[in-house]
């Protein structure tokens, strides 16, 4: 900049200290602003980001043996899995396993160990209960024999092998088990037995449910967001209070109130009964179609609405000139009119979706045992079985699928914004 | 939308058959609402129509029942706490994103909003871990931090909608002359976001109000707030008390809609005047 220029610009100082002043002020302005948001995000990190990161790992966790029986852990990743592991690692068990009964480590390894196979449990609880007193045992102990002594199960190498497959801190089997998947005796991936046979038709059945409730909601909510776009605004304001009440009203009464509804003497079987349309009630809750009416009753609001927001924004005179232009009025409707609404469509379905997707209280209560989603067997593997492997490992597969439909949701979202301005 | 004179009866039947057809869908949306309301003032036990009689028979239930009552007394503590503190988290957040550009905001936004995508049956096992961990488990102060992260991202919604029309020129005035950053917030900014601030709190105290999945994993009987306590009486034993309960909680929520519709509208006159 030349001084001549800068002289006429602000007589007082010179030009690179005023722009200095400014980025300075900038950089107060951004540290405010950062300041502002930091306790928001820090409290969502700690209550949110990291307990919800620390579920997800246990999905690949497996450091029960290594934290309860670490010299036991340490040698087995050594041992080459032919005949039995080495004396220093057996002394090493006796000594860990009879350790094991303060704080709980017992639980932890024999839950973990009946994953591999059911028989670990009473194996262990035996073996401590004969395991010779500490006076008895010193160096010159024959742990090979004193163990296959207390049961002969412990002079197999199949035994051993089994808790060799624990000792790495981390595993893939409850991931590959949540898609029915497991490593068979060479360590190769192969499918489960047909009889063992669960996750992957809980996931499908999971899509099948979110993508028939999202179809249902789409179709009856595009003519009902079209007719509160197109009334009179006094009309359709009166009207949207009927959409906007149940979309206030508690999740659990409106559940409430459909089993009262669909129940065998409920008003639904009544008034059928009455139209002479059957003859004995039909079973219409405790199975899929209670779970359909339920969930599409709590979602189709939030397919209204945004359908609602982007119907709003359309003129009605292009339809009307499609029409004066020879266009039948069905045509001037889908070609004209519906891809002005694509936005709003793609918004709505992907909303509804992913909240579907996550639903777990309402087919909890309204429908049976064949319509649970992944969301209970989760909730199942944590208060249940405390099998935290699997609840984490299916918990992040949903986790994944949804995060990644959000973010096409905001990719679309955030175009039609763009389009807007 | 109304029906041209000239329309052809084809037309004709067309109007009058969507007409039909969405009329059906708001019955529908409206049915469990209208049904479960009278049940509640039945005489008998039955959640059946006709209703043998009208009694205030289940109101007295809840009234004098030290489950309905403790359960509300339990939500009546946590639902209010919760959304002060995502209302205070919030509204910051808000303003802070909406005064200047920093790097990894986009970032920070996706961070501030994931609560309302993650699955709440994720949130509620990580949550459950955490507490343990932290001796958290069973105690309001958990319950009241769960519901805060649950209901936040609608305040931080709501309030940068409402900032969005906000000149902040108005703060540089403002402190120009004179105004320490207070009362620069008190007196300039909060008043015009208010109905921003307001409607986020409602979206969050209802979110408490109604919120079964996490607050089963991480609350005791001692904690047990309305939605459990409703949980467990439709699981165990669907009675006209639920309809009490459910009539009551319905008024609630009329309650917040109406609010929410009153404050929509007077945002609307004010940037109509503006």
């Amino acid at each position: 900049m030349s001084a001549n220029l800068t002289a006429t610009m602000s007589p007082a100082k010179p030009g690179g200290n005023l722009k200095a002043q400014l980025r300075r002020a900038e950089r107060l302005r951004k540290l405010k602003a950062i300041g502002l948001v930091a306790p928001l995000a820090l409290f969502l990190i700690v209550v949110f980001v990291v307990p919800i990161g620390n579920m997800l790992w246990r999905s690949v966790d497996n450091t029960e043996l290594d934290s309860v029986m670490p010299l036991t852990a340490e040698g087995l990743r050594h041992w080459d899995g032919s005949g039995l592991p080495d004396e220093a690692t057996l002394a090493a068990f006796a000594a860990e396993l009879r350790d094991s009964r303060q704080g709980g480590g017992l639980g932890r390894i024999s839950r973990r160990l009946n994953y591999e196979d059911s028989r670990y449990r009473s194996l262990l609880m035996n073996t401590l209960r004969g395991l010779p007193t500490v006076d008895a045992v010193g160096p010159d102990t024959d742990w090979v024999a004193t163990l296959a002594e207390i049961d002969p199960a412990w002079g197999e190498t199949e035994t051993w092998l089994g808790i060799q497959r624990t000792a790495p801190t981390t595993t893939d089997r409850y991931l590959l088990a949540s898609l029915d998947l497991q490593r068979g005796a060479d360590g190769e991936i192969q499918r489960v037995a047909e009889r063992d046979r669960l996750y992957l038709s809980v996931f499908q059945r999971t899509l099948v449910i979110a993508g028939g409730v999202t179809l249902i909601c789409l179709a009856l909510g595009f003519p009902l967001a079209y007719l509160l776009a197109t009334l009179p605004a006094k009309t359709s304001n009166m009207l949207m209070i009927l959409v906007l009440l149940p979309f206030w009203t508690s999740l659990l009464v409106r559940t409430a109130a459909w089993i009262i509804l669909l129940q065998s003497n409920g008003l639904v079987n009544q008034s059928l009964l009455f139209t002479g349309l059957i003859d004995s009630p039909l079973q219409l809750v405790f199975n899929r179609i209670g779970v359909f009416f339920a969930m599409v009753h709590i979602l189709l609001p939030f397919m209204v609405l945004p359908l609602y927001s982007v119907m709003k924004g359309i003129s009605p005179s292009y339809q009307r000139a499609a029409v004066s232009l020879g266009a039948h009025p069905f045509a001037a409707f889908w070609q004209v009119y519906v891809p002005q609404t694509i936005s709003g469509v793609a918004a709505g379905t992907i909303l509804v979706f992913i909240m579907a997707l996550g639903y777990y209280i309402t087919p909890a209560l309204v429908g049976g045992p064949a319509d649970q989603m992944v969301s209970y067997y989760v909730a199942y593997y944590t208060n249940t079985t405390n099998n935290w492997g699997m609840a984490a490992a299916l918990g992040s597969l949903l986790l994944v699928v949804t995060l990644l439909l959000y973010l096409v949701y905001h990719r679309l979202v955030n175009r039609k914004q763009l389009i807007r301005s | 939308m109304s029906l041209p004179p000239y329309a052809s009866p084809v037309e004709k039947v067309w109007f009058w058959v969507f007409r039909i057809f969405c009329g059906l869908i708001l019955l529908f949306l409206i049915a469990p609402v209208l049904v479960i309301v009278p049940l509640s003032f039945s005489s008998g036990s039955f959640l059946t129509y006709p209703l043998p009689g009208f009694s205030l028979r289940w109101y007295e239930a809840i009234f004098t029942s030290a489950a309905w009552m403790g359960a509300l007394k339990n939500s009546l503590i946590v639902a209010p706490l919760a959304t002060l503190l995502a209302m205070i988290f919030g509204t910051l957040a808000a303003v802070g994103l909406n005064r200047a550009e920093f790097p990894g905001k986009g970032l920070i936004v996706a961070l501030l909003i994931s609560p309302m995508v993650v699955p709440l049956v994720i949130v509620a096992v990580g949550m459950y871990f955490f507490f343990a961990q932290v001796g958290l488990l069973n105690s309001y102060t958990g319950l009241v931090l769960a519901h805060t992260v649950l209901g936040v991202p609608f305040v931080v919604i709501t309030v940068n909608a409402t900032l969005q029309g906000f000149d902040f020129n108005q703060v540089r005035a403002g402190a120009s002359l004179g105004a320490n950053p207070m009362r620069v917030f008190f007196t300039i900014v909060l008043p015009q976001i208010v109905p921003g601030v307001v409607s986020g709190g409602l979206f969050a105290f209802a979110t408490s109000f109604d919120e079964v999945v996490v607050a089963l994993f991480i609350a005791s009987p001692t904690e047990r707030t309305l939605p459990i306590q409703m949980f467990s009486g439709i699981r165990e034993n669907i009675s006209p008390a639920i309809a009490a309960m459910a009539t009551i909680l319905i008024l609630i929520s009329t309650l917040l809609l109406v609010t929410m519709e009153l404050l929509r509208r007077r945002s609307e006159r004010l940037r109509g005047n503006a």
